[in-house]
């Protein structure tokens, strides 16, 4: 199943969807004592009587989740709110206190938007702090919940803090909501609060999805998916769902409200749990912790410490060259936006900067990589020192560190050199005395024969010159003498 | 029985809670219940517009500790305690039901 091209849905109904993305936050500690917020492989060992619930133990909030969660929150363009901390009671022991502190009524972060990449605005309805849970496995029964003889727990993850952004239901299109979690996640990365990884979990997706006839506004029955762990699992998982109500609908059924698990493997939902009885968990104000009320100096300190945000870091890159907007999304998305524009301001070409980054900069580790080092290998290829496979093979090597990053140490080692035109030129007149019938093949044959007949002509140019001629000079060359 | 509650509403809230009561049981509750909540309604009954809402009554916010480690417990002394472990983990019995 594509889920690039494929429209979800027929022309007479409109998707509606809305994002509830878990965000693990990047502190040392958990959210209400300082046990270490991070992976262990051996479980249990990230654990105290605090986040083991048990009795006489207290939380404290951590300073550090709190200012994570308002710089997200104004990234998002949130109102930063006084808050209370909320218990939810449930009974699973995923959770040693059989609650969880989560924030209810009043969240810290209220009313933001984030604007697509595309200039889509979808509405944000609440940014909120609570803490994660524990880690079940199930054992026995093929490791299926409901067949299991038994199961185990590891409370390493119980208490680490989370963000939870809810948006509002403007999302319209798959694509749309693929594009939000990437936008989201760039955010997170470029305010540097989590690591935002979806297949890890500290990133995490569930969608709330249902149809209604074009043209309505109204709301109907929704159903919440979760288990999503890609982007493109999100893509797969709410365009199923949405089938799935279009047939309930057409055949003169109704979805339930419900909560339902994504199947990537088998490429469907399953149901789970009613989501009927919302106020079952039985939310009311935890006693042990006071209310947060930031300041709005705090809040000036925050918006004042922002980085230049992903919109508008690719604004300023359009603005300096004119490339297609994707190449634009992926220099950002990768970080090297700093790196371009430090290029273009010391004289490069913005667009080859740019184009030459998205094509042959795709690698984890480019720090040896600067702004003067990439401006001279740009330089190079446009005066004709360089050929294009050249520049490619160059930018490689000052992305690897050899030759220290320098790229005329670098093509010297190759023995990349730039062939004087004249000696190309002479070049060029030996070989159409070489080759009279393949010469006269190319200037009065069909298209077909030309083609044929160019690259075999620049075949051998580049055979007898090792590679070193600029394609561009031997076509152009090839193209004058047939004149 | 008080129009404050029903015996219905019992029955789900103890289930929630997961209490099992006996039928004498939620008729006595229901009965304390709804007593208790005739006494919110006289509270209910005050104009208390003017008042600002009190959330805790500790006259104090931001209480916040610094994000530094401190040593966690040793897996065994916690894990000894419990009605059974296993590879480093709590056993627990099948869990019934859905995730939350």
């Amino acid at each position: 199943m594509s889920d690039l091209h494929e429209p979800a849905l027929s022309d007479e109904w409109e998707l509606v969807v809305g994002l509830e993305v878990h965000v693990e936050l990047a502190t040392q500690t958990k959210l209400f004592c300082g046990c270490a917020n991070e992976f262990s492989t051996e479980p249990n060992t990230n654990v105290c009587p605090t986040c083991l619930g048990l009795p006489g133990s207290l939380p404290v909030m951590n300073e550090t989740a709190v200012e994570f969660a308002m710089r997200l929150g104004r990234a998002l363009g949130c109102d930063v709110h006084p808050s209370v901390m909320a218990r939810k009671n449930y009974f699973y022991p995923d959770m040693a206190k059989d609650f969880q502190t989560t924030q209810y009524d009043q969240p810290t972060n209220r009313d933001g938007e984030l604007a697509l990449a595309d200039g889509t605005v979808v509405g944000i309805e609440r940014a909120h702090i609570e803490e994660d849970a524990g880690k079940t496995t199930h054992v026995g029964g093929g490791g299926r919940i409901n067949d299991a003889t038994y199961s185990l727990v590891d409370y390493n993850r119980a208490g680490v803090p989370l963000v939870e952004i809810v948006s509002h239901p403007d999302i319209r299109t798959v694509e749309h909501a693929k594009a939000y979690v990437s936008e989201l996640r760039n955010i997170l990365l470029a305010i540097a609060v989590s690591d935002a990884k979806m297949e890890e979990g500290s990133m995490r997706v569930d969608a709330n999805v249902s149809v209604r006839p074009v043209g309505s506004d109204e709301l109907r029955t929704r159903c919440e998916l979760k288990n999503i762990n890609s982007i493109r699992s999100l893509g797969r998982a709410i365009e199923y769902e949405a089938r799935r109500h279009v047939d309930l609908y057409e055949s003169g059924e109704a979805p339930r409200q419900e909560t339902r698990h994504w199947d990537e493997d088998g490429g469907r939902s399953t149901a789970g749990r009613s989501k009927e009885d919302a106020d079952d968990y039985r939310y009311f104000q935890e006693p042990d912790l006071v209310p947060l009320a930031p300041t709005a100096e705090q809040v000036a300190e925050i918006d004042a410490a922002m980085p230049v945000l992903p919109a508008a870091r690719r604004a300023r890159l359009g603005a300096l060259s004119s490339v297609a907007d994707d190449v634009l999304v992926t220099v950002v998305e990768r970080g090297q936006d700093m790196l371009a524009l430090g290029a273009i301001e010391v004289g490069a070409d913005p667009d080859k900067v740019l184009t030459r980054i998205q094509n042959d900069l795709a690698v984890d580790e480019w720090s040896s990589v600067n702004a003067e080092t990439l401006a001279v290998l740009i330089q190079m290829e446009s005066v004709g020192e360089l050929s294009a496979t050249q520049a490619k093979q160059v930018l490689a090597d000052m992305a690897a560190g050899l030759h220290g990053g320098d790229p005329r140490a670098i093509a010297a080692f190759h023995g990349f050199e730039a062939m004087e035109s004249d000696a190309l030129e002479v070049l060029v007149d030996q070989l159409i005395s070489d080759h009279p019938d393949e010469w006269t093949r190319f200037t009065g044959g069909d298209d077909s024969d030309r083609k044929k007949m160019q690259g075999f002509f620049t075949g051998q140019i580049m055979k007898a010159t090792k590679g070193q001629a600029d394609g561009r000079a031997v076509a152009e060359l090839l193209g004058r003498k047939s004149k | 029985m008080s129009e404050r509650i029903t015996r219905n509403e019992v029955i789900h809230v103890a289930r929630l809670a997961r209490l099992s009561l006996t039928d004498t049981e939620i008729d006595e509750f229901t009965g304390q219940l709804g007593d208790i909540l005739e006494h919110a309604a006289d509270v209910e009954a005050l104009d208390v517009g003017d008042i600002e809402p009190t959330s805790l009554p500790l006259p104090m916010t931001n209480v916040l500790r610094a994000d530094v480690r401190r040593a966690s417990l040793a897996r065994d002394e916690f894990l000894t305690q419990a009605p059974a472990s296993e590879a480093g983990q709590f056993r627990v019995p099948p869990i019934l039901g859905e995730e939350p």
